[in-house]
Order: structure tokens, then C-alpha cells, then sequence
């Protein structure tokens, strides 16, 4: 293609962007424009499926049959969720495969909150209110991107995850009227997925190189900073309803500029974890990678299963 | 390791009797009864629909979207096909 011809696309492309026109598989995009949404959404596809594990885990220890159906219920609404993104992900002429085998590989990241251990029963009922919080928070936003086929999952995403929400907003209310060892572990685990929580917007706008790029192509709407800040002037009257304590003694409601004020996040830690020095990081990949290889027999005995039917068929 | 992948259908639902079936999106299956099954768990775990049909993307051909200006000026340029390119005189209620 000459210069000129590539200067004409990417002039039309972004007029497009600025009309509201969505973006659809077929359309003509910038390469970094379908580059970016290949990373972006097969890291949430990972994102999603990895979150299966924390939670997965408690499906034969949760306390009784109605926590348990809804738990399941959670964590099959998660696969589903991957499975919409790696479709998606698929309609930019990626390979899935491939998207999978870089996760494996380390090549690929995923939401850093999924490195962190659940640990108690309190931890099933914080993930479902805090980090599905601050994953609706994010994915709110992500309904309005110009790429239609990632617009449209997150719409059917943001549906299902409501409930996700409010089921662990309710759990977490039962255990704080219940007995004080019962709030104390609420309050553990709050202590614990706060922070984490907050660093799942990613790091600060004065970080985040791509950040004014995705802005432009209305990838992104809102900045990592402002849905963070979102996230807590939202979930600060929560926790008092719960009457747990938010680990952070510089959190104070500012009548200036009617949002909370916090403390500084430790991006030490923001960045150990992406990096794959947190506490879960080998497990998790260790756990997806065994699915993969050991699952394979499954695919391949499927697939061989088809095709003798169709033989037949034919036959 | 297998280098075969499943492959890609399209998924469309009917969400209730009476509407037409909508794409909905896509997923891997082996073959045509699990590419059904899987359409169940992933696109209707919420009574989204009451009929499922599914399509192997390897048969689905599309128009270009470079060429729809011209694939579509055609239909643009005839108002006449609309009923509001006609007057209608005054005291004539319903037509």
C-alpha cells in the first residue's frame, strides 16, 4: 500500500472513532489499533478464566447449598465470560490457541488480583464484592469502546456480573451480623483485597504510556485514575454498611472536591505481582497449564469422534 | 499436542417465539451436537432463548465492507420507496 493510501485509512478510521462509528472485524483498522485489542482482550479473556481458580476452590467447602448453587453458578458465568472474549479475540484474526499458549508462557498477563490466595470463606464473599466491584467498574466503561465485537460482550458481561456483586456483598453482610469471629474475618479479609483491589485499575494515568493512544481510539473512556477513584467514592458507604473498617488511615471524604481522598498505592508491590512475584503467580499457571495438556485427550478424542461420524455419513 | 483446533461456528438464538433468529456470537466445538451444547451452557444461561441455530464460520460469506458505498448507494438514492415521498392532501386521516 503507498504512504498516501495509509494516511487516507487512518484519516477515515479516526473519523469514524470521533462519529461513533463502530469498529466491526471486517473494517479497515490501524495494525497498532487491532495489536492493542488483541492484547488488551485476551488478557481479560485470561482474566476471567484464571479468576475461576480462587473461587473454584471453594465450591466443595462453601458453608451450605444455596452458597454453594450460587458460587457454581459465579464461576460458570466466568468461563462463560472468557469464552465471549476469546471469540472476540478470534474476529480480529487472532489464533486462540496461540493467545492461550502465551499465557502459559508468561508472555501474556492477566488481572494481577487473581495472584492472591483466597484463603477463608470471608476471602469468596470480598472477591465477589470488591474485585467484581472494581472488574464492573472497568468493564461499565469498556460497554462503549469502538471495537463492536468487544462493546457487545461487555454488555452481556456487565449483565451477568451484577449479581456477582450483590451475592457477595450479601454474603459478607451475613458474616458481619454474625459472630465476632465471623466479622473478624471479614475484616481480614478486607484488610487483605483492598489494596489489591485498587491497583486492578492499573497504574496511575502519569504511568500508563498506552493510555492517551486508547483514549483516542475510544478504546478506553475513562482514565485508570478516574475509575479508581470511582471505585472507592462508590464502595467507601458500602463498607460502612458492612461496618468494616477500610485499611487505610488517610481515607477521608474531601468536600472540595467531592470525592474520598487515600492513600498513595504501592506500586512496589503493583509491580512484583505483574511480574509474576506474587504469591500465586506459578500456581495459577502451573493449574492452566495442566488443564491444557491434560484436557487435550478430551479434544483430540472429540475431534477424532466427528470426523468417523461424518465418514459415515458420507459413506 | 494436537495442532488441529475445533472448529468456528456462529452462533444465532431465538429469544422467543414469533422473533427471527440473532447472531449472538461464536464458539469452538468438534462438531454440529456439541457445537449445540455449547451454545446452550455459553449463550443461554439465562432463558436468552428457546431455539439455537449454529453455523460453521467456513460457511458464512460476507459482503466487503470497502465496497459498501457502492453495495449500498443504490437503496440510498431511491426516497421514493418511503411512503413520506408522497403528499398526502389535507383532510385525508388514514392512508
Amino acid at each position: 500500500m503507498k504512504t498516501m493510501d495509509l494516511q487516507e485509512l487512518e484519516k477515515r478510521f479516526q473519523e469514524k472513532i470521533d462519529k461513533e462509528i463502530k469498529i466491526e472485524p471486517n473494517d479497515w483498522m490501524p495494525d497498532e489499533y487491532r495489536k492493542t485489542l488483541i492484547r488488551q482482550i485476551s488478557q481479560h479473556a485470561h482474566s476471567e478464566i484464571v479468576g475461576m481458580l480462587p473461587e473454584g476452590n471453594w465450591i466443595t467447602r462453601a458453608p451450605n447449598l444455596r452458597r454453594k448453587a450460587v458460587l457454581l453458578a459465579k464461576v460458570q458465568d466466568e468461563a462463560g465470560h472468557g469464552l465471549y472474549l476469546y471469540s472476540s479475540v478470534e474476529t480480529l484474526g487472532a489464533d486462540r490457541e496461540a493467545t492461550i499458549d502465551d499465557l502459559h508462557s508468561g508472555k501474556a498477563k492477566y488481572s494481577s488480583i487473581f495472584n492472591y490466595p483466597a484463603v477463608t470463606w470471608a476471602d469468596i464473599g470480598t472477591i465477589g464484592w470488591l474485585v467484581d466491584g472494581a472488574a464492573i467498574m472497568n468493564q461499565v466503561a469498556l460497554c462503549r469502546c469502538s471495537y463492536g465485537p468487544y462493546a457487545r460482550g461487555m454488555v452481556k458481561i456487565c449483565k451477568e456480573e451484577s449479581f456477582h456483586q450483590r451475592q457477595g456483598f450479601e454474603s459478607l453482610v451475613t458474616l458481619c451480623n454474625g459472630t465476632p469471629t465471623q466479622k473478624a474475618m471479614a475484616q481480614d479479609a478486607m484488610n487483605r483485597f483492598w489494596w489489591p483491589a485498587l491497583m486492578m485499575f492499573g497504574p496511575s494515568d502519569d504511568e500508563s504510556p498506552n493510555s492517551a493512544q486508547s483514549m483516542k481510539w475510544k478504546i478506553k473512556r475513562f482514565s485508570n485514575d478516574e475509575l479508581r477513584q470511582s471505585f472507592v467514592d462508590a464502595t467507601v458507604p458500602q463498607a460502612e454498611i458492612l461496618g468494616l473498617t477500610i485499611p487505610d488511615p488517610n481515607l477521608k471524604w474531601n468536600e472540595e472536591t467531592g470525592h474520598y481522598d487515600f492513600s498513595p498505592i504501592n506500586w512496589d508491590e503493583f509491580w512484583q505481582v505483574v511480574n509474576g512475584n506474587g504469591p500465586c503467580n506459578k500456581e495459577r499457571i502451573e493449574a492452566r497449564t495442566k488443564a491444557k495438556e491434560e484436557g487435550m485427550w478430551v479434544r483430540e478424542a472429540a475431534m477424532a469422534y466427528a470426523e468417523k461420524r461424518a465418514l459415515k455419513k458420507t459413506a | 499436542m494436537s495442532n488441529r483446533e475445533w472448529p468456528l461456528w456462529e452462533v444465532f438464538i431465538r429469544s422467543k417465539q414469533g422473533l427471527n433468529h440473532k447472531h449472538v456470537g461464536s464458539l469452538r466445538a468438534p462438531d454440529a451436537t456439541l457445537a449445540l451444547e455449547n451454545a446452550r451452557d455459553v449463550y443461554t444461561r439465562r432463558s436468552e432463548g428457546i431455539s439455537i441455530w449454529v453455523v460453521e464460520s467456513n460457511y458464512v460469506h460476507a459482503s466487503d465492507p470497502s465496497d459498501s458505498d457502492s453495495m449500498f448507494e443504490p437503496s440510498d438514492t431511491k426516497v421514493y420507496r418511503h411512503p413520506t415521498f408522497y403528499e398526502v392532501p389535507d383532510g385525508i386521516k388514514h392512508m
